[in-house]
């Protein structure tokens, strides 16, 4: 693990991977709209709205795994003190907030033809509306220090309190959805899902990662080279 | 072990004491605030009966966060924290030492504040002994998390407005708990799950959140 | 055609999902290419700046680039003979 400690040796492997990365992103981005939007049939009861879901979904996944990512990050960071592994959260929340975002709002956009509303205080959306709180904390938190030291290890500290956090909101929003609607609101899981939807739906959620490799990395090298201005800013002052 | 908790509890109460404002305004800021609602929703008695128990406990998450952030401002500010870090007592001890002589401070005047605004809100008497209750279990919790916050937030730039972005998401369990263990007492509904599952989160919530803390602490007075 | 914009009359839901989507993610590389590109440019400008000037030896450079912690990646002076 210690191996790629070095910025310099990860950036080294970090440029290796960009253009893979960066390709793959437009490839599989291509292919996913193109049989998200033309090459996949309508659903027989929610038509065309069916292809808002290779949108929504893949964003939902990454808005979680971005999450669990980060805070095997922080615990990283803050246990074995790895350089690389604070870019990594530091450089993650950002993209992570993105993807929570889109999940909201293309839920909006669905929920809006499909169950009459744009909003439900469902147990799901209102996780995730925390879920999108709990990162907007994070960035907060970790550019709120003149110390950029300081502003990782406390965010480190909020990933992995966020983390326990998690299941136990998602554990209480349910049940409070269950005390106030009973079922009149059934989520919309759909029927048991087509191959023909499968493919789509596969290759957006492949898109989505190549583009939050590709990001990541591109931020990271960004904080890797704006770190080395400051080491060498600092060592003129001093010296 | 216990007498470092001991002295950290009395030397804060002491100050707090001293002070002396810091409860009251507390309590009055939650007494403002619940008294808006019924100008914000009319005087109705059935709304406020309805949203009696939302009001109380979202108030008092707001009231219970005003304080934190001078949790260990001040301790932080005087150099007293270093001393606590590098003294012999384990930190998570004082950390609770500190976070029990808030909720004295807070929760507690909240926590009898609470029945009277009920009564101001129409609630139903039959809630008034759960509401206690449930405020007598929940709001050490939300003491305990805001402390994990108030420790992060040592140093930073506009501390308070971020203490809250990152303590609020985090008080929701106990907000959903709290506000339906009430509501269940109203409508004559059993009310020992509510309660016992907040009895669950303060357990949680003292087992795990001295620890973050403590290792926030650590890494503001590196 | 018509049909596949008209989105068999949800155009006005399927669209608009998949243009928050599309800005959202443009919006969020453009700021991160900006930011690489702008640190990438002062981190050349400092370096040029240093070949210029030599500096004493590394031993006076260590307590300033120490301070920092050990994660301040790299020292200064290796960072400049990496890049060059």
């Amino acid at each position: 693990m210690h191996r790629f400690a070095n910025p310099n040796r990860f950036l080294k492997l970090a440029n290796a991977i960009l253009p893979w990365a960066a390709g793959a992103t437009v490839i599989l981005l291509l292919a996913g709209l193109y049989f998200s939007l033309v090459a996949s049939p309508e659903d027989y009861q929610q038509g065309a709205t069916v292809r808002i879901m290779y949108v929504h979904v893949p964003a939902a996944w990454m808005a979680l795994f971005v999450y669990t990512a980060m805070a095997v990050a922080s615990a990283v960071a803050l246990i074995w003190k790895h350089p690389v592994s604070d870019l990594f959260a530091k450089a993650a929340s950002p993209v992570g907030a993105a993807f929570t975002f889109i999940a909201l709002a293309t839920g909006a956009f669905w929920g809006k033809p499909m169950w009459g509303t744009w909003w439900v205080w469902d147990a799901r959306l209102t996780s995730m509306l925390i879920l999108f709180f709990l990162y907007l904390g994070h960035m907060a938190l970790m550019n709120a220090f003149d110390d950029p030291q300081r502003g990782f290890r406390a965010a480190a500290v909020l990933a992995l309190v966020g983390v326990v956090n998690v299941p136990i909101i998602k554990f209480s929003v349910d049940w409070w959805n269950t005390l106030h609607q009973p079922a009149s609101v059934v989520r919309m899981d759909g029927p048991a899902i087509d191959p023909a939807m499968m493919t789509p739906l596969l290759l957006m959620a492949f898109a989505f990662k190549a583009y939050f490799v590709t990001v990541v990395l591109l931020r990271m090298r960004g904080e890797i080279a704006e770190a080395k201005v400051r080491a060498i800013s600092m060592s003129q002052v001093h010296g | 072990m216990i007498a470092g908790f001991g002295a950290i509890v009395a030397r804060d109460l002491r100050l707090a004491l001293r002070q002396g404002s810091d409860s009251l305004m507390v309590v009055t800021f939650f007494v403002l605030t619940v008294v808006l609602f019924p100008f914000g929703v009319g005087p109705e008695a059935g709304i406020l009966e309805r949203i009696s128990a939302g009001v109380l406990w979202v108030t008092a998450l707001l009231a219970s966060m005003l304080s934190l952030d001078r949790l260990f401002q001040t301790d932080y500010e005087d150099g007293s924290l270093d001393l606590m870090t590098r003294g012999p007592a384990p930190l998570g001890v004082l950390v609770l030492g500190k976070v029990t002589a808030h909720w004295l401070t807070t929760g507690l005047p909240l926590l009898l504040a609470a029945p009277v605004l009920a009564v101001l809100l129409n609630m139903n008497a039959a809630g008034f002994g759960v509401l206690v209750l449930a405020f007598l279990i929940g709001t050490p919790t939300l003491s305990l998390i805001g402390a994990v916050g108030a420790a992060l937030v040592l140093g930073a730039r506009r501390g308070g407005v971020l203490l809250s972005l990152l303590v609020l998401p985090l008080y929701i369990p106990v907000l959903v708990f709290g506000v339906s263990a009430v509501d269940a007492a109203v409508m004559d509904l059993p009310v020992r799950a509510q309660l016992l599952i907040l009895g669950g989160f303060l357990f949680a919530a003292a087992a795990l959140c001295p620890w973050a803390t403590a290792a926030a602490l650590r890494q503001a007075v590196e | 055609m018509q049909d596949f914009f008209d989105m068999g009359g949800y155009a006005g839901f399927v669209w608009p999902s998949y243009g928050i989507a599309a800005v959202v993610l443009a919006l969020l590389f453009v700021f991160t290419w900006r930011l690489l590109k702008t640190s990438e440019r002062r981190l050349a400008q400092l370096q040029a700046a240093r070949g210029r000037r030599p500096r004493r030896d590394r031993a006076g450079d260590a307590p300033a680039a120490a301070a920092p912690h050990e994660t301040a990646p790299a020292e200064p002076a290796d960072a400049a003979g990496e890049m060059r």
